[in-house]
């Protein structure tokens, strides 16, 4: 039997993640270069009646692990079924999504099979027949391409919003198999969730993040972040200062020792640009800085500078961009 | 309550990296190292565990001498004791080298729990933890932002993309951190807690003394290698505003550049 590609796809609410298309393209990429076919790996309750959509991304079969048991990600339960359908299929890589729940299950199964895992990868290229991954490290103050090896089994976690995903393949469905697997009784399990039905969008996956930070002066002033960062369709951010003085929560902090993120727009608006936060926004597409010290190191990186009180600024932009909104619809 | 806290040594978050001469490792020389932020957040969350159930909190740490600087610093906050493996033989190791060679330490000291940070803030591996629990064929939970026990059991609050999950496991196990400062405002070390941390014992240890062969976790064992580094691309210089426009004309020219440039709006 011919190895495959593996991609592990992501389930969750009732829907496969966003993330998990672009881990198939990705995971189609390589297969198509090696010249194999791209498998999938499929958890989670009520997955079963989805799994065929991932034919849209590339994926030629998949392999549906569908239980109550697996309705929500533990690494106990998790990773003893991926492992075991990882074992039927005999991948030559495995590719996953380098979220929350897929670091960790990467990092765990990584550990089973004695595989060299690469976490949070951002490009992948292969060269007759090797592969080699790219990651940032030190929070993208620096990149690392990562090998494999000879003989080991490379595990590789895509960072979200970076690879390219395919447009859909509507027409196109994957063969799907319930895999034969046996589910081993839990030391740990999920007590409680507490999804954000706001629709609040993810900082990682967010396509635009208006971030503030100690130039807010206080709490009360996001209020015009998040009005602003609501007409862009955008997630808010904050800097470790913001963060730190209690003002934001710690979830929305960017940064070296927060969250790393590539938006195609960034809005940094009263940040004046710690190293550790130019390291976990300077992979943005595009940069915007609204500060009023004119020497400020976020200017450094911004492809666009306002020097401007924010305070006068981002009610008028708030305006201008209102404005641009209603003259093109 | 016995505690493990598996405790990495990084360099400062503060630091400019450059690229070494070998083009596959960074400059060292002029670095100050810290402990890991995130690890930093487990000898806190560990020591907390520690006021409630009473007992003791182990660090165990790998690298070089320079590293008995940081697990002095997490004794001088309140842990008990430290271990240091240092052996040439881990030079090179991967992620699941360095898991075998902590989980082997780990054992030795028959813990009720071990904690970590989820990442460390400089090669950003995230895979200690889930490797470590894995060896030692614990459950482990991820990326706690609030952890509790009740001396058979642990809980945690974990955030996922969009929301938040608590989750629980049997002891023994193994619990990665995850959060900020704010969330774990870390003790800072006291005079008589540097005092007293001198004389705490820490033991250096060769893989030798904790059953591992150097060629089961060194760089001969290694799955996965750096094979070189490259800085991020050099942003071209932005065009900033400054009192040339009034506060619309600025404005005005960001929405232009947003839709034109940008092509976000």
């Amino acid at each position: 039997m011919s190895k495959c590609v593996c991609m592990i796809a992501e389930f969750r609410g009732g829907n496969f993640r966003r993330v998990s298309f672009e881990v198939a393209s990705e995971g189609k990429r390589i297969a198509d270069s090696l010249g194999v076919s791209l498998c999938g790996i499929a958890v989670g309750l009520g997955v079963a009646d989805k799994a065929a959509e991932l034919g849209r991304y590339g994926v030629d079969k998949v392999y549906v692990a569908d239980d109550p048991a697996l309705e929500n990600y533990v690494a106990d339960t998790y990773v003893p079924v991926v492992a075991e359908i990882v074992k039927k299929c005999d991948p030559a890589v495995i590719i996953l999504s380098a979220s929350v729940d897929g670091k960790d299950l990467g990092a765990r199964l990584a550990g089973r099979l004695q595989a060299g895992l690469a976490q949070d990868c951002t490009e992948v290229v292969c060269e007759n027949g090797a592969i080699k991954a790219k990651r940032p490290i030190f929070a993208g103050k620096c990149f690392a391409w990562c090998e494999w090896a000879e003989g080991a089994l490379p595990v590789i976690s895509c960072r979200p919003n970076v690879m390219d995903c395919f447009a859909p393949m509507e027409d196109k469905k994957a063969e799907t198999e319930a895999a034969e697997v046996s589910i081993p009784a839990p030391r740990s399990k999920v007590t409680g969730v507490d999804l954000d039905t706001s629709g609040k969008v993810e900082l990682t996956e967010a396509e635009i993040i208006v971030s503030g930070g100690r130039g807010m002066k206080g709490p009360e002033n996001y209020a015009m972040i998040e009005e602003l960062a609501g007409l862009l369709g955008a997630a808010v951010g904050a800097s470790r200062a913001a963060v730190d003085s209690g003002w934001r929560p710690h979830s929305d902090q960017v940064g070296q020792t927060g969250k790393v993120v590539n938006p195609n727009l960034y809005i940094a608006v009263g940040i004046s640009g710690a190293i550790q936060h130019l390291a976990g926004m300077g992979s943005s597409k595009f940069i915007v800085a609204v500060n009023k010290d004119p020497e400020a190191p976020i200017f450094s990186k911004a492809d666009f500078g306002i020097v401007e009180d924010l305070f006068n600024f981002i009610p008028v932009f708030k305006e201008e961009v209102e404005k641009h909104k209603s003259t093109c619809s | 309550m016995n505690i493990v806290v598996l405790l990495k040594q990084t360099p400062d978050t503060e630091s400019v990296i450059r690229i070494a001469a070998d083009g596959k490792s960074i400059v060292t020389d002029d670095l100050k190292w810290i402990i890991n932020p995130y690890d930093e957040f487990a000898v806190e969350a560990a020591l907390r565990l520690k006021e409630k159930h009473s007992g003791s909190v182990t660090i165990v740490s790998w690298g070089p001498q320079r590293v008995v600087e940081s697990i002095r610093t997490a004794l001088a906050m309140g842990a008990d004791s430290g271990v240091l493996v240092d052996d040439d033989a881990l030079d090179g190791s991967d992620s699941l080298g360095v898991a075998k060679a902590l989980a082997a330490a780990v054992q030795e000291l028959n813990p009720d729990i071990v904690l970590c940070g989820s990442r460390a803030v400089d090669y950003d591996e995230a895979q200690r933890g889930p490797m470590v629990a894995e060896l030692l064929g614990w459950p482990h939970l991820a990326l706690g932002v609030a952890v509790d026990s009740d001396g058979s059991k642990v809980q945690i609050d974990r955030p996922i993309e969009g929301g938040k999950v608590s989750a629980e496991a049997e002891l023994p196990a193994v619990v990665t951190l995850g959060g900020s400062h704010a969330v774990w405002n870390p003790r800072y070390a006291s005079l008589p807690g540097i005092m007293k941390a001198k004389k705490k014992p820490l033991a250096n240890k060769k893989l030798a003394d904790i059953g591992v062969e150097g060629s089961e976790c060194g760089a001969g064992a290694a799955k996965i290698r750096i094979t070189a580094l490259e800085m991020p691309p050099q942003r071209a210089a932005g065009r900033i505003i400054n009192g040339d426009l009034d506060t619309a004309g600025k404005a005005q020219e960001l929405v232009k550049a947003l839709h034109e440039e940008a092509k976000v709006i």
